[in-house]
C-alpha cells in the first residue's frame, strides 16, 4: 500500500481501464455531502431543531440542503425568521412563497412586537440588527428549540473562523470561546444540558463563492434583490441604502436612481446595496470572484463598528 | 469563469510558539489574494496603531480579542483559500503548549499537515511531538516549513541539517519516502511561500503553495470494504413514494451499488441493496464520502446507529477493545471511569476498564500503568462497551476506527479515541536523540 496513489491524474489507456472508474467528489459535492451529513446528525440526536430562515441566499441554500437531506420525506423541522421589521418587500414575498412551496411551518420572532410592548427600545441610529438577539433567544426558549441551524460561514469574519460546526450556547444563549468542544473527524457531540442549546452551521466550510456556485449548479431561486436592478438609494457611511419608510433618507441625504444589487439580506437601515450590473448568476459569480471587498464589510454597517464587533455580538447570543 | 470541478485539500498547520505560524498563514492568504480590500485596510490600520512600518500579516488570522491582546493563538481557526487548481480548507492550530488538544482537532480530518520550525532553533521536542501526534492521527503527508531562513542568511547547510533531522524522525514514525517535504521559507518576507525566493538558489523544490496545489490528495477509502453508518431512517408515504423507507447516511468506507449483499450490525441480518437514492436520481454506485439513502430489498428492523457493511467482510462487533486516547479535558482520566462512547452514529455507555500506558512525549516511549491521564496526554486503554460496537482498526480506516469519549454528566468531549494499538507502534520507535541545543520548550501540562 503506497501513499502515492494518484487516481486523479492517472490516465489509463482504454485497454487498461479498470471496469469501474473512480469519480472523486469535487469540492462542491464534498461540501454538499458534509452539510447533508450534519443535518441528519441533528435530526437523529435532537428533539426540537429549527432552521433560521431569512430569505437571504445563505439560509435559502441551507433550506435547499435540508430538503435534499430528508428527501423524499419533508424537512422534519420548522423555520424561524427573526424579523427586524426593516425588510425589503421582495424578500418577505420570497420567504412566504418558499415556506409555502415546501409546506413548512414558519415561526416569526418580531423585533417590532418587542419594541411595541416595551421589551426593547429603538436605537438612536434606527438600526435593528443588534436588537435581533432578544427576540431570537425568546423564540428559542419559548419553543424549546434545542438545535438552531444558521447559515454562518467561517470565511465571513475572523471571530467566525473559530466557530465550531456544533456551537454550544449556555442558557443565556451566549457563546463561550473557552467552553467550545474540540470537533474531531465528523463525529459531532450535540450533548447539552436542559436550557442550553446548540447552534449548528452546516455551511461552516463554504466560502461566498462556493455558495454562489452551488446556487448555480442547483438552480436555486433567490430573491430578486440579489441581481442588478434600478432602485432609489441614498448614500450613508459609504453605503447605498434603500430609501424607505424606516431607513431615511434624512434631509441632507439626496436620493438617486442607480443600478444596484444586494449581497446580503438584513436590516435595511444598515445593509447596503452595491453598485452592480450583474444581472444573472454568471455575472454575479464573475463579480464575486473579482471582488475586493468581503461580503460583510461591504454591506453591513454593524460589523464595522469595532474590531471585535462580531466577537461581542456572538458572546451576547447573536447568530 | 473559474471551473467548479476542482478538488479540495484539507490541511492543518502546527508549530511552536513564535515560529511565525500566523504570519505564514497570513502570507498564504495575502499572496493568494484571498484577503480582500476591507480586511486588509483593517490590518494596515491596526499595524500602524501598533507602530509597525509594514503590515503585520498575523493580524489577518488572530481572531479573538483576547488573542490580539496576548499576542497568541488560542483556538483552531479555519481558513479558506483557492487557486485555479484547488480549494483549500486550512485548520490553523495553535502552538501554545497547553492547547495541544487543538492539534488533534485540526489534524483529525487533515490530508496534509504543515509543521513550522524556526531556522535558528531547528527541530524542537515540540516539533517531534507534533509529528508523532500527526502520525498517530494518520495524517498521510507532512511538510516541514523551515521558517525565518532570512535570519540565518539563507544558509543551505543550516536548512539541510534541519531537513535531515526531521525526515529521519518522520521516517521513524512510519512516513514513507516521498510523503515528507522540507521547504526553506520566510513568511515575513515571502520567500518560497507563494513566490519563489531569489535568495535560495540552492533550493530546487516547489514553493509551499506549488506543493499544496500539486500534491496528490489521498482518495477516500473507496476500495475498502463497505461501511455505512445509518444516521436517520427516512419514511414517507405519498402517491409517488408509497411506503418509502430509506436509510440515510454517508458512505464511510468502500463503495455501495444496487445488488450488493450487505449485513446489518449489530443484528447480523442480511439483505441486498435495492437502490442507492439521492434527490438527484438513483446512483449506479456511491463511494466513500458521499451522502446517500439506501433502500434495501428486505423489510428488516434498522435504526439510527446501526452499521450496514458488506456481507463478505463485515467488522466484528466487540464489547471490549484496545484503543489509544488523546485526553482533551481538564478532568483527568482514571482507570474504571464511566463514560459515553460515540462511534459512527451510535452512542453507548462505556467504561475505560484499563489504563495501560501513557505516551511520553519527550522520549516517544510508553510509560506503563500510569495512575491517570491528564489534559494533552496520550494513552493506551482498554474500553468496555455496554452494547457491542462494530469497530475497525484506526490504522485501517480513519472514519470507522475513530470514536469520541464523552462525559455522561456534563456532555463535554473528553477524548479523541482511536481503535487499536496505534500507540504501540509509535512508542516502539524508541527514544530520540538528546534535545537540540537551545531547546528550552517543555511540552506537557
Amino acid at each position: 500500500m503506497t501513499l502515492n496513489t494518484d487516481n486523479d491524474h492517472a490516465a489509463p489507456r482504454p485497454d487498461e481501464r479498470p471496469q469501474r472508474t473512480h469519480h472523486p467528489l469535487d469540492a462542491l459535492a464534498r461540501l454538499e455531502s458534509e452539510a447533508i451529513h450534519i443535518f441528519r446528525e441533528v435530526a437523529g440526536e435532537f428533539d426540537r431543531p429549527v432552521i433560521l430562515f431569512s430569505g437571504g441566499k445563505d439560509s435559502t441554500v441551507l433550506l435547499h440542503l435540508a430538503v435534499k437531506a430528508f428527501w423524499p420525506a419533508p424537512v422534519p423541522f420548522p423555520l424561524l425568521h427573526v424579523d427586524t421589521g426593516h425588510n425589503l418587500d421582495e424578500v418577505i414575498e420570497f420567504r412566504d412563497r418558499t415556506v409555502e412551496r415546501y409546506g413548512l411551518r414558519l415561526v416569526v420572532a418580531s423585533v417590532q412586537d418587542f419594541i411595541d410592548d416595551g421589551r426593547l427600545e429603538e436605537r438612536p441610529d434606527g438600526t435593528r440588527n443588534p436588537l435581533q438577539t432578544v427576540p431570537l433567544l425568546d423564540a428559542i426558549t419559548t419553543n424549546k428549540f434545542d438545535a438552531v441551524f444558521g447559515g454562518g460561514r467561517r470565511d465571513e469574519e475572523r471571530a467566525r473562523a473559530k466557530e465550531r460546526i456544533f456551537s454550544l450556547r449556555n442558557s443565556f444563549g451566549q457563546w463561550e470561546p473557552r467552553r467550545q468542544r474540540p470537533e474531531l473527524w465528523n463525529l459531532y457531540n450535540g450533548r447539552h444540558r436542559a436550557g442550553e442549546h446548540v447552534r449548528v452551521f452546516p455551511l461552516s466550510n463554504w466560502t461566498e463563492l462556493d455558495v454562489w456556485r452551488y446556487i448555480k449548479r442547483e438552480a436555486i431561486e433567490l430573491p430578486s434583490i440579489y441581481f442588478a436592478h434600478t432602485r432609489e438609494v441614498f448614500q450613508r457611511d459609504g453605503m447605498w441604502l434603500t430609501a424607505g419608510p424606516w431607513f431615511g433618507p434624512r434631509a441632507d441625504e439626496p436620493t438617486e436612481e442607480l443600478t444596484v444589487r444586494y449581497r446580503t439580506v438584513g436590516d435595511g437601515s444598515c445593509t447596503g446595496a452595491v453598485l452592480s450590473e450583474a444581472a444573472d448568476l454568471d455575472e454575479v459569480i464573475a463579480e464575486v470572484s473579482a471582488s475586493r471587498l468581503t461580503e460583510r464589510g461591504a454591506t453591513r454597517a454593524d460589523d464595522r463598528l469595532s474590531e471585535a464587533a462580531m466577537e461581542d455580538r456572538k458572546r451576547e447570543g447573536y447568530f | 469563469m473559474a471551473d467548479t470541478t476542482q478538488d479540495l485539500l484539507r490541511l492543518a498547520t502546527a508549530g511552536s510558539v513564535d515560529d511565525g505560524k500566523s504570519t505564514l498563514v497570513g502570507r498564504l492568504l495575502y499572496d493568494t489574494k484571498s484577503v480582500l480590500a476591507d480586511t486588509l485596510d483593517a490590518v494596515h490600520r491596526a499595524s500602524v496603531d501598533k507602530g509597525l512600518s509594514t503590515p503585520d500579516l498575523s493580524l489577518l488570522v488572530d481572531g479573538l480579542r483576547s488573542e490580539r491582546e496576548q499576542g497568541i493563538t488560542i483556538d483552531v481557526a479555519y481558513r479558506y483559500f483557492a487557486t485555479p487548481k484547488r480549494s483549500f480548507v486550512l485548520a490553523d492550530t495553535p502552538g501554545h503548549v497547553q492547547y495541544t488538544r487543538n492539534t488533534v482537532t485540526g489534524a483529525s480530518t487533515a490530508q496534509l499537515a504543515v509543521l513550522l520550525v524556526d531556522a535558528r532553533k531547528g527541530v524542537l521536542e515540540q516539533t517531534r511531538r507534533h509529528a508523532a501526534v500527526l502520525a498517530l492521527l494518520g495524517v498521510p503527508r507532512l511538510v516541514l516549513a523551515v521558517n525565518k531562513v532570512d535570519l540565518v542568511a539563507y544558509d543551505e547547510a543550516t536548512f539541510e541539517v534541519i531537513a535531515k533531522e526531521f525526515t529521519d524522525h518522520a521516517t521513524a514514525l512510519g512516513y514513507p519516502l516521498g510523503s515528507v517535504l522540507s521547504i526553506p521559507v520566510s513568511a515575513l518576507v515571502g520567500d518560497n511561500v507563494v513566490e519563489r525566493s531569489a535568495h535560495t538558489p540552492w533550493y530546487v523544490g516547489p514553493t509551499l503553495l506549488e506543493h499544496l496545489e500539486n500534491v496528490p490528495v489521498e482518495p477516500d477509502p473507496h476500495d475498502a470494504p463497505l461501511r455505512f453508518p445509518v444516521q436517520y431512517v427516512i419514511r414517507t408515504n405519498t402517491a409517488e413514494h408509497t411506503d418509502y423507507r430509506g436509510y440515510a447516511g454517508q458512505v464511510a468506507a468502500g463503495t455501495v451499488r444496487p445488488g450488493d449483499e450487505v449485513v446489518v450490525l449489530p443484528s447480523g441480518l442480511r439483505t441486498t441493496v435495492a437502490r442507492v437514492d439521492t434527490p438527484d436520481g438513483e446512483l449506479a454506485e456511491a463511494e466513500a464520502g458521499r451522502s446517500v439513502t439506501l433502500v434495501l430489498a428486505d423489510d428488516i428492523d434498522i435504526s439510527r446507529g446501526d452499521l450496514i457493511a458488506v456481507a463478505t467482510a463485515p467488522p466484528l462487533p466487540v464489547d471490549e477493545f484496545e484503543a489509544t486516547v488523546a485526553w482533551l479535558s481538564d478532568k483527568p482520566l482514571r482507570p474504571g471511569a464511566r463514560v459515553l462512547v460515540k462511534h459512527g452514529a451510535r452512542t453507548v455507555q462505556a467504561a475505560v476498564s484499563e489504563l495501560n500506558a501513557r505516551f511520553d512525549e519527550q522520549k516517544l516511549t510508553a510509560v506503563p500503568d500510569p495512575e491517570s491521564l491528564n489534559l494533552n496526554e496520550i494513552g493506551r486503554v482498554l474500553v468496555r462497551v455496554a452494547e457491542p460496537l462494530p469497530v475497525d482498526d484506526y490504522a485501517v480506516n480513519r472514519r470507522t476506527g475513530a470514536f469520541l469519549v464523552i462525559d455522561a454528566a456534563d456532555g463535554s468531549t473528553l477524548a479523541a479515541g482511536l481503535v487499536g494499538a496505534g500507540l504501540q507502534a509509535l512508542a516502539s520507535t524508541g527514544p530520540t536523540d538528546a534535545s537540540t541545543a537551545g531547546d528550552l520548550v517543555s511540552p506537557g501540562p
